[in-house]
């Protein structure tokens, strides 16, 4: 009889244990890469960068565009590599993100809500964006990052300072590394306190939306407790353009501080009118009438022109600084475009590469692998000194400064100077502080 | 009391751009029949010729200075205007910083230019087109211009300053008896206001005393009659466009002292003067300037602190609350006539 070592079960077992160990990759493979949304297959990953490219922070939007360029070159491995030389995580090798070439899309936000979430939608659905970023409007901001929580895509935010981007309207998929309202009072207090003194009569004008809400409660709060008085608040609708009838009541408020808590196109206005109106000549209690402006941007100030010389206010970052991370920042962008980058583009250029280099220190695309990555994420050499992305409530904590209008500009660009960089600690808040309380960050959704 | 007085001031003051742009809008509509909602962006192209002139006359020779440097630490280049060159320090900067009042120079000829333009090239092809097809026409084109100025110039504001002379404010307290520093008013808003009604009345006094305003006037009534006296309406009417265009271009480049000058300008006054010319009823000349100059009051009214305590909001739609009003209680406008727009 003929023995034979192949029986019937045995084939069987075998085949079945071969038959998983060949699948077994093709499982793990899938697991990994197309359980969420838009998961890069091929040798290329799609960025989706969502900046108003028209209205009235195109120009803002124009230099984000300009800096995610400049961030997708550096990355790939093209030009002098800018600020990638100076981070302080090395993960990023100039190969892509994760050996992947990076490609762009790009949408405009037009500053609406609803024109931003279309975009972003388009992006994402059509496009295969796997990450969306930009904005210049925290009212956008707070719309994009909603939608990109529903269908499961990081949002690493450009410039928004409300408080409620990383408030009560933060969300487990949304990162944001500006600073905020809260921080800038909390930098710009004691300055205006030793400059201006602890006697002070302070009127408010507001833009009437989220950021101006937010920058209103702030600054009131952090003059107040110096021992500030607020006479009044005067929320001034958005679409306003001449603030001419705002302005005229503080003459005989009795206030001695005009706190214009504006930006963009709605600061210049209403700056150039405050200074037309002759406050700032004025002398009222026995001391010299000043104006403040919380947030301040390079491309502000060049609109109000010499209005802007010796107001004070704050900004996330200056071209002006002079650490390594900061120089390299501005050699590549002014010698690519020949200008210094202002700081909406500053932080969306590191935004990009801290998006890059989650991923690569995660393995993964996958929004919950890179959300962990960047939870609690400490780094340095990006221009603003030691950062924590903090996992709480994914808002940056760093370094503010301080600026001034200058008195005597040297170029065209020479606008703002640095009066005192605030230390981090300085800024830092409690995760549940009140300014910020009522929303929860909930549960990363990978789509 | 004083705030009810600095308030009057500026309503006149607003009032008096509303009623420069609503008293153009109103010529047009009087004398063509069109509805031009490029009647905003004419505005803001004169704005844009103040802004023009500022940067031609601040084209500068170049030269570079070894001892400084720029941002990237290059050797910087110093930049003089060609002006300062030509005419010495002094007669340069001097015409440098009167570059705003130059303007009006530049601007009249060039603003007749784009309404001819405009005029000839595409809106009198619109002239037996409903009102939609001309509203929709004419609001494509400013949309265009708008885009085309926005290309040229960026979106931000470029700051535009008026004479160094006319920098500051008046005391009017002083004046008043009230206590100093309480009513101030900016020196260029009260030329500005001045400006306007020397304007406006200049336009009056050419259509009432002039024998080409009196051709106008009988074309702007019935304009088959004058055409069958043998007048040819349609040439005075495309002067009357270029007129018109002149007028919100003069507009423009006075207000840009008051607001850094940006490519939506036009579209922030547009949907107002809208308003003032239904308030003022449509095809009304003095109707536009009584209505532009009653809402701008009533708007710095409402902006006051102690309306909006009670009204919270009101300084947002008291211009439309106001012309709901008017046109519940008087349909045709406070000054309009019977027929117009009504066939």
């Amino acid at each position: 009889m003929s023995t034979s070592n192949f029986t019937r079960r045995g084939m069987l077992k075998t085949g079945a244990i071969a038959g998983a160990g060949l699948a077994l990759p093709q499982i793990l493979s899938a697991g990994s890469h197309s359980s969420y949304m838009n998961a890069p297959t091929g040798s290329t990953v799609t960025l989706g960068f969502n900046v108003p490219q028209t209205g009235p922070y195109a120009d803002e939007g124009a230099d984000e565009l300009r800096a995610y360029e400049l961030a997708v070159e550096h990355l790939n491995g093209g030009g002098d590599g800018g600020m990638m030389g100076t981070f302080s995580s090395q993960a990023l090798q100039g190969n892509g993100i994760l050996g992947r070439k990076v490609e762009f899309v790009t949408g405009d936000t037009q500053t609406k809500s609803d024109a931003a979430r279309a975009s972003a939608k388009s992006m994402i659905e059509k496009d295969g964006a796997v990450m969306i970023t930009g904005g210049s409007s925290s009212g956008v901001a707070i719309a994009v990052q909603g939608l990109c929580q529903e269908a499961g895509v990081i949002f690493m935010a450009g410039l928004t300072h409300s408080n409620d981007t990383t408030g009560k309207d933060k969300k487990a998929n949304g990162f944001r590394h500006f600073f905020n309202g809260y921080m800038s009072a909390a930098a710009l207090a004691p300055v205006l306190e030793k400059m201006y003194g602890k006697d002070r009569k302070a009127y408010h004008l507001t833009a009437d939306y989220t950021w101006g809400w937010t920058q209103e409660e702030s600054i009131a709060a952090a003059t107040e407790a110096m021992g500030w008085e607020t006479v009044n608040k005067v929320r001034t609708p958005l679409a306003s353009t001449d603030f001419s009838s705002y302005i005229a009541p503080v003459l005989n408020s009795g206030a001695d501080v005009l706190v214009l808590n504006h930006y963009g196109g709605n600061m210049v206005n209403s700056l150039t009118n405050a200074v037309q109106f002759g406050l700032r000549d004025k002398i009222v209690n026995g001391k010299n009438f000043e104006i403040v402006v919380p947030l301040y941007s390079r491309l502000m100030a060049k609109g109000a022109g010499e209005n802007v010389k010796g107001i004070f206010g704050s900004t996330n970052w200056h071209w002006s600084l002079t650490d390594a991370g900061s120089k390299a920042f501005v050699k590549s962008f002014g010698t690519k475009y020949g200008f210094p980058p202002s700081q909406a583009a500053h932080t969306v250029y590191c935004q990009t590469l801290l998006y890059a280099d989650a991923c690569e220190r995660a393995g993964s695309h996958n929004p919950c692998a890179v959300g962990e990555a960047l939870e609690g994420f400490e780094f340095d050499g990006l221009g603003n000194g030691k950062t924590l992305y903090r996992a709480e409530d994914h808002q940056c904590f760093k370094d503010v400064l301080v600026v001034k209008g200058k008195e005597n500009p040297e170029n065209e660009f020479d606008l703002l100077e640095i009066v005192e960089v605030t230390p981090a600690a300085q800024v830092t808040y409690a995760p549940d502080h009140p300014m910020f309380a009522g929303g929860e960050l909930g549960a990363c959704n990978a789509g | 009391m004083d705030v009810i007085i600095l308030q009057l001031l500026n309503g006149l003051d607003k009032g008096s751009a509303y009623a420069l742009i609503a008293l153009g809008l109103t010529l047009i509509f009087g004398t063509l029949g069109v509805v031009n909602f490029a009647h905003g962006a004419l505005f803001m192209i004169g704005a844009f010729c103040a802004v023009t002139l500022q940067k031609v006359l601040n084209i500068s020779s170049e030269a570079i200075d070894p001892t400084k440097t720029d941002f990237l630490g290059n050797p910087l280049v110093v930049k003089t205007p060609y002006v300062v060159n030509w005419f010495g320090p002094e007669t340069g900067a001097l015409i440098i910083d009167w570059s705003v009042p130059l303007a009006l120079l530049v601007a009249v000829p060039i603003m007749i230019l784009v309404g001819f333009i405009m005029e000839r090239g595409l809106i009198k092809h619109f002239y037996h087109r409903p009102h939609a097809d001309q509203i929709l026409v004419t609001f494509g084109l400013a949309i265009v211009m708008q885009e085309l100025i926005k290309q040229g110039f960026g979106a931000n504001a470029i700051p535009t300053g008026a004479p160094d002379a006319f920098k500051g404010s008046y005391d009017f307290g002083n004046l008043l008896g009230f206590d100093p520093n309480v009513i101030i008013y900016p020196y260029w808003r009260m030329i500005y206001f001045a400006f306007s009604a020397i304007v406006i009345g200049a336009v009056f006094a050419f259509l009432r005393f002039t024998t080409f305003g009196m051709v106008v006037r009988a074309g702007m009534a019935d304009r088959e009659t004058v055409g069958l006296l043998g007048i040819n309406i349609d040439k005075r009417f495309t002067i009357m466009f270029g007129i018109a265009a002149a007028v919100a271009g003069i507009a423009g480049v006075m207000y840009a002292p008051i607001n850094s000058p940006n490519y939506h300008m036009g579209m922030d006054f547009l949907v107002l003067s809208f308003v003032v010319v239904v308030v003022g009823g449509m095809g009304s000349l003095p109707g536009a300037v009584l209505a532009g100059f009653m809402l701008g009051i009533l708007e710095s009214f409402a902006s006051m602190n102690e309306v909006k305590n009670i009204f919270p909001g009101i300084d947002q739609i008291i211009i439309y609350l106001t012309a709901i009003i008017i046109l519940l209680v008087r349909p045709r406008g406070l000054m309009g006539k019977r027929g117009v727009m009504e066939d």
